[in-house]
């Protein structure tokens, strides 16, 4: 710090204004610290305001837990406690840090290393949120977006026998899309054996064949099926998503995963797509298009 | 309560928000029984010998040091712990958390979630409303230093600092108190404008408290930044200064009855505890003839640390809960 030389340059003409009861160096001392105040006042909102510039060019849109609200008020009420990290089954939710900006510990999922499979039955991360950042239903004031309203309760699966077999839910947090039709196995009409992933993959999942309460790495549920179908066969929604023969654009009939609309974007499609980059993805809030 | 020390209350709140502490100017401003013992302290020949008797025999304890960071360290394990081995019972982080079941809420972070999203949850309120009494009955920035995993980080950092500037290799670079202030109410309106809780971002006791618990990340090198100018630049700049939290807690703890209290005539006004003081504006009072009462209570600023109680080489300062000496 260059303070001795300040001492030396006290400026002689300043202290015929000064206040008779201050001397030049208290007032050398004053100035320095009231310049040393407005930097540390700079620094602190320059790291403040850092946190905006991942949100003004943000490349990837994070899937947020089921039950987020719209990100604006999800990212404003969430108070980053990570509760919903904590009760998920399956370790699905992870905290942002540093690059996500104003998101830093805010909670996201990433489909592909690990899904919600809604192993917990009842969306356990609604229910220990303390601010209604995850919400079953969204208060009045709060709008519903056009195509992001489920047109009925999704029936789980793995609860279709029991006597209430929907899960809690109003609205979808992304939806299901095939970005890349000519790597699918299903379209190839090719098989799939084996363990999907590989075998180093930690992604888990819930196998109502094996235990219905306990969810196995899918590295220990090796798979073979004559035509690819996982994406289908583990979907955890009824009626979210099937293989169909459809037209190719030559004429020619092809097999392919439809996604429909119950679909809720919980992400085991892409968790389970056994190519490498996924074929099938979810896209994180978006919303049905008819 | 005097009038003297009603004024003095007053005064001290001023003092939260970053104003320098009223000296009584005059005689009338001080008490008759205490003008007596400042009157006698100034006259009395054997308090030299006195003051050496008392160095001698005080026992310079780290009890409420000790005590202290045992809670602080056990507080933000068990919410590690909780997690880790799948316990469940303190869930969440110091942001947000559930103890056996019962929401707790930081004040400050449901501010500035309520001002960033303008509505307000009933969970929040709930886990506010527990949290607030809690504070109020511990002593409002008890929060800081009994619980804050930044302030434990911070007082060890301060010991390096200090052993540096015994050194001469670095100095204080002391500021405006009232930058925190200033602070509370930039980050309470960028909240409010961008609805986003800007000041979460870079809060070091949220970043830490999560780090603790689901594992570190990029955002504590914010922490590590903070923690290396206040070694080298500034002692304890982010609380004394900067933290918002801070200044919330310490508007709870106005009107909290626990706090520390001030004897005036065992006091030799060495200044030891303000040496060790986060917070030494709200030990004025122990200077050589400023104390307007003969026994004072310290302001709502101090964090109840104790670090003064445990330094006090006559035992002049000590713990008291309001009320509770007349209730027994």
């Amino acid at each position: 710090m260059s303070d001795q030389e300040d001492d030396r340059q006290a400026p002689a003409g300043t202290t015929s204004s000064a206040a008779p009861a201050v001397s030049i160096a208290k007032r050398q001392t004053n100035r320095r610290r009231v310049l040393r105040t407005i930097l540390l006042t700079g620094g602190v909102l320059g790291a403040a305001m850092s946190g905006f510039l991942p949100l003004v060019y943000a490349q990837k849109k994070r899937l947020r837990p089921p039950g987020a609200l719209d990100e604006k008020d999800f990212l404003s009420s969430c108070i980053k406690c990570g509760q919903c990290v904590q009760v998920c089954p399956v370790s699905a939710i992870k905290l942002a840090d540093l690059v996500d900006g104003m998101g830093v510990g805010a909670p996201y999922i990433d489909a592909r290393e690990q899904a919600c499979d809604f192993s917990c039955d009842a969306v356990q991360c609604i229910l220990a949120c303390p601010t209604g950042s995850l919400t079953y239903h969204k208060p009045d004031f709060l709008p519903v977006r056009n195509g992001a309203a489920l047109a009925a309760k999704p029936i789980l699966l793995a609860k279709e026998k029991d006597a209430e077999p929907t899960l809690n839910l109003n609205e979808r947090i992304g939806v299901a899309r095939l970005v890349r039709p000519e790597a699918c196995l299903a379209v190839q009409g090719k098989g799939f054996k084996g363990q999907t992933r590989g075998p180093g993959f930690k992604g888990k999942m819930r196998y109502m064949a094996v235990d219905r309460w306990k969810p196995i790495p899918i590295a220990e549920h090796p798979y073979d099926v004559a035509e690819c179908d996982l994406c289908a066969s583990e979907c955890p929604i009824k009626g979210a998503i099937s293989i169909e023969t459809v037209f190719a654009p030559d004429g020619s009939q092809r097999k392919s995963p439809v996604v429909h609309e119950p679909c809720v974007g919980c992400g085991v499609c892409e968790m389970v797509c056994p190519v490498e980059p996924t074929a099938i993805a979810i896209e994180a809030r978006e919303v049905w298009k008819v | 309560m005097s009038e003297r020390l009603k004024r003095r209350f007053v005064d001290q709140i001023k003092v939260l928000f970053g104003w320098d502490p009223a000296k009584p100017s005059k005689p009338e401003d001080i008490s008759p029984e205490a003008q007596k013992i400042h009157f006698y302290k100034k006259g009395n020949r054997d308090l030299i010998e006195q003051k050496l008797h008392a160095r001698a025999h005080a026992e310079h304890g780290n009890k409420w040091r000790n005590r202290r960071w045992a809670t602080l360290i056990f507080a933000n394990l068990l919410f590690a712990v909780s997690f880790a081995l799948d316990i469940q019972i303190l869930e969440g982080a110091l942001t947000a958390s559930r103890f056996v079941g019962f929401h707790l809420i930081d004040l400050n972070s449901a501010l500035q979630v309520m001002l960033a999203h303008k509505h307000i949850i009933n969970n929040l309120l709930i886990g506010t409303g527990t949290v607030l009494v809690l504070w109020v009955l511990l002593g409002g920035r008890t929060f800081c230093s009994w619980v804050c995993p930044y302030h434990l980080l911070a007082e060890w950092a301060e010991k390096l600092h200090l052993f540096l500037a015994k050194k001469k290799l670095v100095t204080d670079q002391t500021m405006d108190r009232r930058l925190r202030t200033v602070f509370w109410i930039v980050f309470a309106l960028l909240a409010l404008a961008t609805g986003y809780t800007v000041f979460e971002a870079i809060s070091p006791t949220g970043i830490l408290s999560r780090a603790l618990i689901y594992g570190p990340g990029l955002a504590v090198l914010w922490v590590l930044a903070l923690l290396f100018f206040e070694v080298f630049f500034s002692r304890r700049a982010w609380c004394r200064y900067a933290c918002p939290i801070g200044l919330t807690y310490g508007v709870v703890g106005i009107v909290s009855p626990l706090r520390i209290k001030y004897k005036l005539d065992g006091c030799f006004h060495e200044g030891d505890c303000r040496k060790v003081c986060l917070v030494p504006h709200v030990l004025d009072t122990v200077i050589k003839g400023r104390a307007v009462e003969t026994e004072v209570a310290i302001g709502p600023d101090c964090t109840r640390c104790g670090l003064c109680v445990d330094t006090c080489p006559t035992g002049s300062l000590t713990f008291e809960v309001k009320g509770l000496s007349k209730l027994m």
